[in-house]
């Protein structure tokens, strides 16, 4: 009996994987053949126009920068405040919430938020100069300051990206067997031995997905980058978009986009290897 | 009795939604686009027509697609387009469009120029479009910055070195940098360096790229940019930084400075771009009217032609739009004053002694925007991050003059004629 409805599951899964295939498989191959050819014959002509590009080194050490600043402290941030909220009782859920907005908004429209505060006529600068600070409007995102553009560019992405990896951590947090905890503290385990020898490797799953989902994000940063800074600081999507609706030439913006898709699954695989998971606590 | 009653309901239906699909003539543009443009052209400009038409608008790419997969497929909707110069000659160029020649002589007896209705044969011995209006780029001041212009220098008469002088008194005076230019990804500076820069300084725009003169006019505009507001390269559309006070003097598109001028009139004064050591350098901007080859509302397309180049139509169109009259029509003296001084700088341009018409580039065909990008390539390199001029536009000239092969433009003015593509020299 069983055997005859075998091909359910498959029937069931059918529509996705079609779905699937369709608008993202079909795509993905037409986009490495617009990289890798030109007017129809294999050809690294587009690759060779975007290395060399006068914004492409730029954009990928930007690109890059950016990542590295910004994930780290939004994983740290986001176990300091998981384990934070780990303890409160009443108003969990009101507290979750608010630290949740920023999921709600979309990327450009937090990038035009922080612009409102940091562009010259913004709340900062008029903040700045009521309290004397300044004497005059201060340029914070010009190509002249980009260490100024940089710093705002990683508070705006902190801002918003952190949401995302603290509901995966306490997701994480809330699988942790009180028990565990218990029983270390009977053995007279401190908060700080607690935490690195019992939860951090309990949440390795939750970590885990929390990198990889904030890495593949970091290196698609566009939105926020260009409300903030245009074209003062180039990053790879944002190559990718000029070349396709500016300079109209699809074939470097498919060039862009195929690079950042193996930049992503690079990190990917580097995550899946270097935190490794005890596969007895794998879904 | 029943299904009679039925079947003759449905024939009526099919029939009324027949005819109503055939009598409207879909016109579609590129310009007009934002939704307030838009429905002042479907409820003020063509209210008066009396044959239905349907105006919809779409993004130049997207255009280019869409009557290219037309032609290809042989299948027509549009029976009339409307859009730039440089949009419409890639399609010109593959025969795409009716002769309207019988139109252009009927206009210019009504004195519409020939000298632009020339540029609506594109090259060709055949009208290909009918200029429908047009505009062009000047530059507006707030009058606080009057106060700092050079002793002796005229503003309708300006000089790149009075520009530069002007801007580091103001700079000096005021502490800020006050010139502001559409640097930003979606202003268009691109423009600025074919139409206005390069003809000013070299007198051509794609021959002289990397000549003695142009390297001359890198320094003076090196010059120019250390009294520019750095935020320079973060702006789009100009009114906006002039409309906050961040800037008091900048170039741009009359539609894009009209919402700061329309606003505050009594603020602003509009004037011609400064003038170079070979003239002063302008580009006009025309959008023009086609009939697709193959349209299937040819007589309705030139109807909504003839209405939109009448002048009480054109005037309408100046009003509500701010695109200026083609043919011969004087805007009434109750028009707004926003309008009216934008009118006036259009007028002075254009009526400058020393003039240099640039045209829009021709020809370029889908490479357009790679065109524009050597020319943001370049003053990026030369003028943000300092690198030496001559080796900028030796390496750019190079990428120029592939990019002339590739597309087998011909030279436009004020370039000389060229057999082939465009040489870089």
């Amino acid at each position: 009996m069983p055997n005859n409805k075998s091909w359910i599951p498959y029937l069931l899964i059918a529509p996705s994987v079609i779905f699937l295939a369709l608008l993202f498989l079909l795509p993905l191959v037409q986009t490495i053949w617009l990289a890798v050819s030109e007017g129809g014959v294999p050809s690294l002509a587009n690759l060779q126009t975007m290395a060399g590009d006068l914004n492409f080194r730029l954009a990928i050490r930007n690109t890059f920068l950016l990542t590295l600043a910004v994930v780290p402290i939004q994983i740290l941030i986001a176990l300091a405040m998981g384990s934070m909220v780990a303890k409160v009782g009443a108003g969990r859920e009101t507290i979750l919430w608010i630290w949740t907005i920023p999921l709600g908004i979309s990327d450009l429209a937090a990038g035009l938020l922080w612009l409102s505060i940091l562009q010259n006529s913004g709340y900062l600068n008029s903040l700045l100069f009521n309290l004397g600070v300044i004497e005059r409007q201060a340029n914070w995102l010009s190509y002249q300051t980009p260490i100024a553009l940089f710093f705002a560019i990683a508070v705006a992405e902190i801002w918003r990206g952190t949401a995302i990896v603290m509901v995966i951590i306490v997701a994480g947090l809330n699988q942790v067997p009180k028990e565990f905890r218990e029983a270390a503290e009977v053995f007279g385990a401190g908060r700080w031995t607690r935490f690195l020898r019992i939860t951090l490797p309990l949440i390795k799953p939750a970590l885990q997905s929390a990198l990889i989902l904030r890495t593949v994000l970091a290196f698609e940063v566009f939105a926020v980058v260009y409300a903030l800074g245009g074209s003062n600081m180039p990053v790879l999507v944002g190559e990718a978009y000029t070349w396709q609706n500016q300079n109209q030439n699809y074939g470097v913006a498919a060039a862009y986009a195929v690079l950042i898709m193996v930049i992503s699954l690079a990190a990917t695989l580097v995550y899946l290897k270097a935190v490794k998971v005890d596969p007895e606590r794998l879904p | 009795m029943k299904p009679s009653l039925f079947i003759g309901l449905l024939m009526a239906a099919s029939l009324f939604a027949g005819t109503f699909a055939h009598a409207e003539t879909i016109f579609l543009s590129t310009q007009l686009r934002p939704i307030e443009e838009a429905t002042a052209v479907r409820n003020v400009i063509l209210k008066d027509l009396q044959a239905p038409v349907e105006y919809v608008v779409e993004e130049p790419p997207q255009f280019a697609v869409r009557m290219e997969a037309e032609r290809q497929a042989g299948k027509h909707t549009i029976s009339l387009v409307g859009a730039l110069h440089g949009e419409l000659s890639p399609i010109a160029a593959k025969d795409g469009f009716v002769p309207l020649d019988d139109l252009a002589k009927e206009l210019q007896a009504k004195g519409m120029p020939k000298a632009l209705l020339d540029l609506g044969k594109l090259g060709t011995d055949k009208q290909q479009y009918i200029p429908w209006m047009q505009a062009t780029y000047v530059m507006a001041a707030n009058k606080q910055a009057l106060q700092y212009l050079p002793e002796g220098a005229d503003i309708n008469k300006l000089t790149y070195d009075q520009l530069i002088e002007w801007g580091r008194k103001m700079q000096a005076e005021t502490g800020q940098p006050r010139i502001g230019f559409p640097a930003g990804p979606k202003g268009l500076m691109a423009r600025y360096f074919q139409g206005y820069f390069y003809p000013s300084f070299t007198g051509g725009v794609v021959r002289p790229f990397k000549s003695q003169d142009a390297a001359k006019g890198w320094e003076s505009f090196k010059q120019l940019w250390a009294v520019v507001n750095p935020n320079s390269t973060n702006y789009n559309f100009m009114q906006e930084p002039l409309l906050a006070d961040e800037i008091w003097v900048a170039w741009d598109h009359i539609a894009r400075l009209k919402e700061a001028i329309a606003s505050q009139p009594d603020q602003y004064v509009i004037f011609p771009a400064p003038a170079g050591p070979k003239g002063r350098g302008y580009m006009p901007v025309v959008a023009g009217l086609a009939i697709p080859q193959g349209a299937p509302d040819e007589a309705g397309a030139k109807t909504v032609i003839e209405h939109l180049t009448k002048p009480e139509t054109q005037i309408l169109t100046a009003q509500n739009v701010g695109f200026f009259p083609t043919v011969d029509a004087k805007l009434p003296s109750d028009v707004e004053p926003g309008i009216a001084m934008l009118a006036a700088g259009v007028d002075a341009t254009q009526q400058a002694p020393d003039a240099v018409i640039s045209l829009l580039p021709v020809g370029l065909g889908d490479r357009g925007g790679e065109f524009n990008k050597v020319y943001m390539d370049t003053f990026q390199r030369i003028v943000i991050r300092g690198e030496p001029v001559a080796d900028v536009l030796n390496q750019q000239a190079s990428n120029l003059s592939k990019l002339m092969g590739e597309a087998g433009a011909p030279c436009w003015a004020p370039d000389a004629t060229s057999q082939g593509p465009c040489p870089v020299e």
